[in-house]
């Protein structure tokens, strides 16, 4: 035991073994907090870069060409799933009209929940934080997401409806 | 008649070289955290736009984020430059 130097009492044996004190460890000075914020910011500036490098050599994509459905199989206002271009990409076919049909992923661009199709609203939902997205372009019509669904693009053979691509941009499909 | 007593200035008196240092520093380090918190915006922005497929936006984040950085780098030098001065007195 160790008598304290202004007369308060005594020390305890644990003070001095454990002799570091927790308000000095969580103190930081302006001069580590400056430091701490122009790392930061060169991290933010490498993530930019990072995107920079990943666009510069990202590689064209090559879609396999895969048949999804026969038209008579899905009824007006009906849907098939289906996986493509991978088999762990789950894809959403939606037969819009009688000589119409278009396909999503169907993975919400929001935190990636499965996305339904809602007939009585006309529209592609997610359950999960309300998010709309319009089934003619896949476009956001409300909630979280930011970004459109990836829209499989379809070629029909006949009867046959045949996956060959996906586009991101709903202008790009547009322009397609 | 007596001398007048010489006395510092009030400001002086009030705002020491020292205080004034610390202004000098906190209102940098205020400056560098919008400073960031700008660039954060801009990376999460950046990386939405280049998921939805639109490439062209990486270049224009890079040079705003770089010029950002560096600006920041310059804010830090700056603190650096007004803590030594005030140590050194």
């Amino acid at each position: 035991m160790k008598r304290f130097g202004d007369g308060r009492g005594v020390e305890p044996l644990w003070r001095e073994e454990v002799s570091i004190h927790a308000a000095d460890e969580r103190y930081v000075s302006r001069r580590q907090f400056a430091k701490f914020l122009v790392l930061t910011s060169l991290g933010m500036f490498a993530g930019n870069l990072w995107i920079l490098v990943k666009s510069w050599f990202a590689k064209k994509p090559v879609y396999p060409v895969q048949p999804v459905a026969r038209l008579g199989e899905v009824p007006v206002g009906g849907v098939r799933l289906f996986n493509y271009p991978g088999p762990h990409d789950p894809c959403i076919l939606v037969r819009t009209a009688e000589t119409e049909a278009v396909a999503y992923s169907q993975k919400c661009t929001h935190l990636s929940c499965a996305v339904y199709y809602s007939h009585e609203n006309g529209r592609i939902e997610c359950p999960c934080h309300e998010g709309y997205f319009s089934v003619e372009t896949g476009r956001v019509l409300q909630g979280p997401p930011q970004r459109p669904l990836p829209r499989v693009v379809l070629r029909q053979d006949g009867d046959r409806l045949v996956a060959i691509g996906m586009k991101l941009d709903p202008e790009e499909v547009r322009r397609a | 008649m007596p001398d007048p007593e010489i006395r510092p200035s009030d400001s002086t008196a009030r705002f020491p070289p020292e205080r004034r240092g610390l202004t000098a520093i906190d209102g940098a380090l205020a400056l560098l955290a919008i400073l960031l918190i700008v660039q954060m915006w801009l990376l999460t922005a950046t990386l939405e736009s280049w998921l939805a497929g639109h490439h062209g936006v990486a270049l224009p984040g890079v040079l705003i984020s770089g010029a950002l950085a560096l600006a920041v780098l310059g804010l830090y030098r700056f603190i650096h430059g007004v803590d030594r001065e005030v140590r050194r007195r």
